[in-house]
């Protein structure tokens, strides 16, 4: 009898959970635009999406932007991560508080803290100003995951790959990368998510003339319930899960 | 003696403000084997680390070979390092990670096989050869990081407490097994632990270290029955400690009074009359005789028995001496001699033979 | 190891360079005045903070305050049981991976499906007025209700994470010692499950609390003027009535709260 209700009781809360997904997802494959009936499966909102060059561009811009940030932010992580993990003894104070107020400043705050910023430095809003601030808020997260995996390992790894002969590079390609290139690939596919989801701190710090899509979704929102944007927060949410998918494979407790 | 091998020359090294050694100095020749001594945290490792190349000294220099290794990576010193935690790659076979060295020097792969091969003979490997590092025990990890660190033939092979995770059989027959390959290798092995019974039991010379001090250097009987000063005493072996003066001196003995009994001992040109100093008397040392058998008290402290431990091959015991101080006897079991019938509280007479005592300046 | 000190001191510029000075920035802001053209003047002054005190102000912060309270309240409620049941499971991984994925995906997005659902002529309405449930379609937009679902449906995977991973590490066998001997179901709870996952209970609140605080657009779009929160004020105090001296204020302002909150949720957790 107890297991029925706690059963009953997750079956609620999933069901909570993925039904408003489900019927966006379903809607954006409608074929009707205003009746709330099935009227049969079509794919004409992903077709008009396709021929939205406005969309089109600011999808294209969020991907750039968030495989660069993800790029530049993964490498950078991992590069710091490896120097504190060499040198165990050292406490790097200064930097891990850094890290901290990062990562407990709000991103409103972070957003409008790098706008300021921006307009003192008088660096224009567009795609660099973007960047940075994506870089900032994925670098945390990036140390955050690799370093939880090199906790796991010996510090003596690399000195032991010194001590036999090897240079640095070869330690670090021999050793650590296939040790680490799951936890280097989350990071980065998880940072590419994170990125090319933010809405807040973007919404401060860009441009006019680099459109991306979170904010280019959150305009239409505003407008309404359309199923062409149905469609795109479909195609929307399956960019994201697809990577989460992978660091899932990626990241299960080997036995 | 021909030249060392090594010259530390008064190498200093601090972290974070803290210093960790202190102007230590001294040398190691080839085809010994030496032990660094002493409690955790006292620098050994850091020393290895020197040595090793992986940090460099604050001040002071590391000579290998004469030549200053100062600028020179750990890839170009001729010696490897065992690691505590023998730090095996995880994700390499066991052929594999002995193989490592050769394979960082590019060595052709027909050549890697052999010697790979004959080094996993040499430390009972073979049949391990292409397993998962993980599933080995800790004595199987820890041949596999010796036979990586000497497959390239150092000069030098360093060892840091290597043996520090083993269960205590395990403990003995390694001690044993390093020991013999020490030995067939020639190679010069610097070895590192807390554990004076290993240090005692493997080494050539010891260098008994305190809080980045070396505090003696000398082979291990020479640490055991002279030791420097009450650091060194009292961290190899047991001792009792006794606080004496000097009464007087003459031409053979130095007279101490210890809790107010004269006591003879060898002359000693350190200490003159008057002077405070500590007297140690090993356990083993010390006679313990129960009050009938003994017709001459002199030199002979009072006491009474307070705790009897059988061993074994010892009887330990405990005795309350008349001024309170405790000290621990140590008695060999001889089957003719029923002289070791002891009971609690007891009295019994307490000595030990004129110069098997150390004098040690008096400290605070 | 000259190239990777290079990377430490990167690392140390880039987040003094774009976390703390910015941050600082903001600081100095807040004591200046606004200025039409260039945005800031000189004269420092403390208006900026004294307007927070005035009952306009003050009614806003109450209200983000009360609804991000209540939102962290359900979000407890709600994952709690959850997260319990979650453990207990043989298939916790797959489960743990259902709540990931919506964790993962834009939140922008998923508060958009709400939006659907709740609206006047959406799914919801429909549904109830199909089955003869109400005659006349449910008001649920544009209310503080909209809002508070918003954030517990944005931020309720938050909460689970942390008590999830907290609960994990605990060892059952305690419960099972306290039935041994002779502790009740209550008192079991109460006294030994509940203050051994206090610190996930603590984590997943502010967790919660920060970001619900914070998000503007889901009040923005759920909720209406009567939803108009802390992260609305300074959104609209910034870019739409560019006055950036009482916008920093006003962070500022966000940023002492969410600290005593925070202060005050550990204290507390600590004391016990």
């Amino acid at each position: 009898m107890k297991s029925k209700i706690q059963r009953l009781y997750l079956f609620i809360i999933y069901f909570l959970l993925y039904f408003p997904i489900l019927i966006l997802v379903i809607f954006s494959v409608n074929k009707t635009k205003y009746s709330l009936v099935w009227h049969g499966f079509s794919s004409q909102w992903y077709q008009v999406l396709l021929n939205d060059v406005e969309i089109w561009s600011a999808f294209f811009n969020s991907a750039v932007l968030g495989i660069t940030a993800s790029c530049i932010a993964t490498g950078l992580g991992l590069l710091g991560c490896m120097h504190l993990f060499i040198h165990p003894h050292k406490k790097f104070r200064s930097l891990r508080n850094l890290l901290l107020l990062l990562i407990i400043i709000p991103d409103i705050v972070l957003g409008i803290s790098l706008l300021v910023f921006f307009n003192v430095t008088n660096l224009p809003l567009g795609f660099v100003s973007l960047l940075i601030a994506h870089i900032t808020f994925c670098l945390p997260f990036v140390i955050l995951t690799i370093e939880s995996r090199l906790q796991t390992l010996d510090p003596n790894l690399y000195f032991c790959a010194l001590d036999l002969g090897a240079s640095q590079m070869a330690a670090l390609s021999k050793i650590f990368l296939p040790l680490l290139w799951p936890a280097i690939l989350s990071a980065a596919l998880l940072s590419f998510t994170i990125s090319f989801d933010d809405v807040v701190t973007s919404y401060f710090v860009s441009g006019s003339d680099f459109s991306i899509l979170p904010l280019t979704i959150y305009s239409l929102v505003r407008s309404g319930v359309t199923p062409e944007l149905n469609a795109l927060c479909t195609i929307t949410l399956i960019i994201s899960i697809i990577p989460i998918l992978i660091v899932h494979k990626l990241t299960r407790k080997k036995t | 003696m021909h030249n060392p091998l090594i010259e530390i020359k008064n190498v200093s090294k601090a972290f974070d403000g803290f210093s960790i050694l202190k102007n230590v100095c001294f040398s190691v020749y080839s085809g010994e084997f030496l032990t660094l001594l002493g409690p955790s945290g006292c620098g050994k490792t850091t020393l290895l680390r020197l040595i090793s190349g992986f940090e460099t000294p604050d001040s002071g220099d590391i000579l290998i070979e004469g030549k200053p290794t100062a600028h020179v990576p750990p890839q170009n010193r001729n010696l490897h390092t065992v690691f505590q935690s023998y730090a095996l790659f995880p994700h390499l076979s066991v052929f594999e990670n002995v193989a490592f060295a050769l394979v960082c020097k590019k060595t052709p792969p027909t050549e890697i096989n052999t010697r790979v091969h004959e080094v996993l003979a040499l430390m009972r490997l073979e049949p391990y050869a292409e397993r998962n590092i993980k599933q080995l025990s800790g004595g199987q990890q820890q041949r596999v990081a010796i036979a990586r660190a000497i497959i390239n033939r150092p000069q030098i092979l360093l060892l840091d407490e290597p043996l520090s995770s083993l269960d205590y059989r395990l403990r003995q027959s390694m001690q044993y097994e390093l020991k013999q390959l020490q030995k067939k290798l020639n190679i010069t092995f610097i070895f590192v632990t807390h554990d004076q019974d290993e240090a005692l039991s493997l080494s050539d010379r010891i260098v008994v270290f305190n809080q980045g001090e070396i505090e003696q250097i000398g082979t291990p009987r020479e640490i055991y029955e002279t030791p420097n000063n009450l650091h060194v005493a009292t961290f190899i072996g047991e001792t009792n400690i006794f606080d004496a003066t000097v009464s007087h001196c003459d031409e053979e003995n130095l007279y101490t009074v210890i809790d107010g009994i004269d006591i003879q001992c060898k002359r000693c040109n350190d200490f003159k009359t008057d002077d405070k100093l500590h007297l140690i008397v090993r356990p083993e040392d010390i006679r313990v005789q129960n009050v009938s058998e003994v017709s001459d008290t002199r030199g002979k402290l009072p006491g009474k028995i307070i705790d009897i431990v059988y061993k074994g091959t010892t009887v330990d015991l405990k005795v309350e001496l008349s001024s309170g101080t405790i000290i621990n006897a140590s008695e060999f079991f001889n089957e003719d001699d029923d002289e070791l019938e002891f009971s609690l509280n007891e009295p019994v007479w307490a000595h030990w033979l004129k110069g098997w005592e150390v004098l040690l300046p008096y400290e605070k | 190891m000259k190239n990777k000190s290079l990377s430490i001191k990167l690392l140390y510029t880039w987040f003094l360079c774009f976390a703390f000075i910015p941050l600082l920035l903001i600081v100095v802001t807040s004591f200046l005045s606004k200025d039409a053209v260039h945005l800031v003047k000189l004269p420092f002054t403390l208006n900026n903070y004294a307007v927070l005190f005035t009952p306009l102000f003050m009614k806003i912060f109450i209200r983000s305050l009360l609804i991000s309270t209540i939102t962290t309240l359900v979000c407890l409620l709600l994952a709690y049981p959850f997260s319990y049941i979650l453990i207990k499971s043989k298939i916790k991984t797959h489960l743990l991976l259902m709540i990931m994925i919506p964790f993962w995906t834009s939140s922008l997005v998923r508060t958009y499906a709400l939006l659907s659902l709740l609206k006047g002529n959406g799914i919801l309405n429909t549904l109830l007025i199909k089955i003869h449930f109400i005659t006349n379609p449910l008001n649920l937009l544009y209310t503080n209700f909209a809002v508070i679902s918003g954030l517990v449906y944005s931020l309720f995977p938050f909460m689970v994470l942390p008590i999830f991973n907290n609960m994990e590490r605990f060892d059952f066998k305690i419960m099972e010692a306290a039935r041994d001997l002779g502790a009740g179901p209550l008192d079991i709870f109460f006294r030994v499950f509940l203050p051994n996952t206090k610190k996930g209970i603590i984590s997943g609140c502010i967790l919660v609390f920060l970001p619900a605080m914070t998000l503007f657009y889901i009040p923005n779009i759920l909720g209406g003027a009567r939803s108009f929160m802390i992260g609305n004020l300074i959104q609209s105090e910034f870019l739409e009535m560019s006055d950036w001296p009482q916008g920093s204020a006003t962070s500022i302002g966000l940023i002492l709260i969410v600290l005593i909150f925070v202060y005050f949720v550990r204290f507390r957790g600590k004391k016990q």
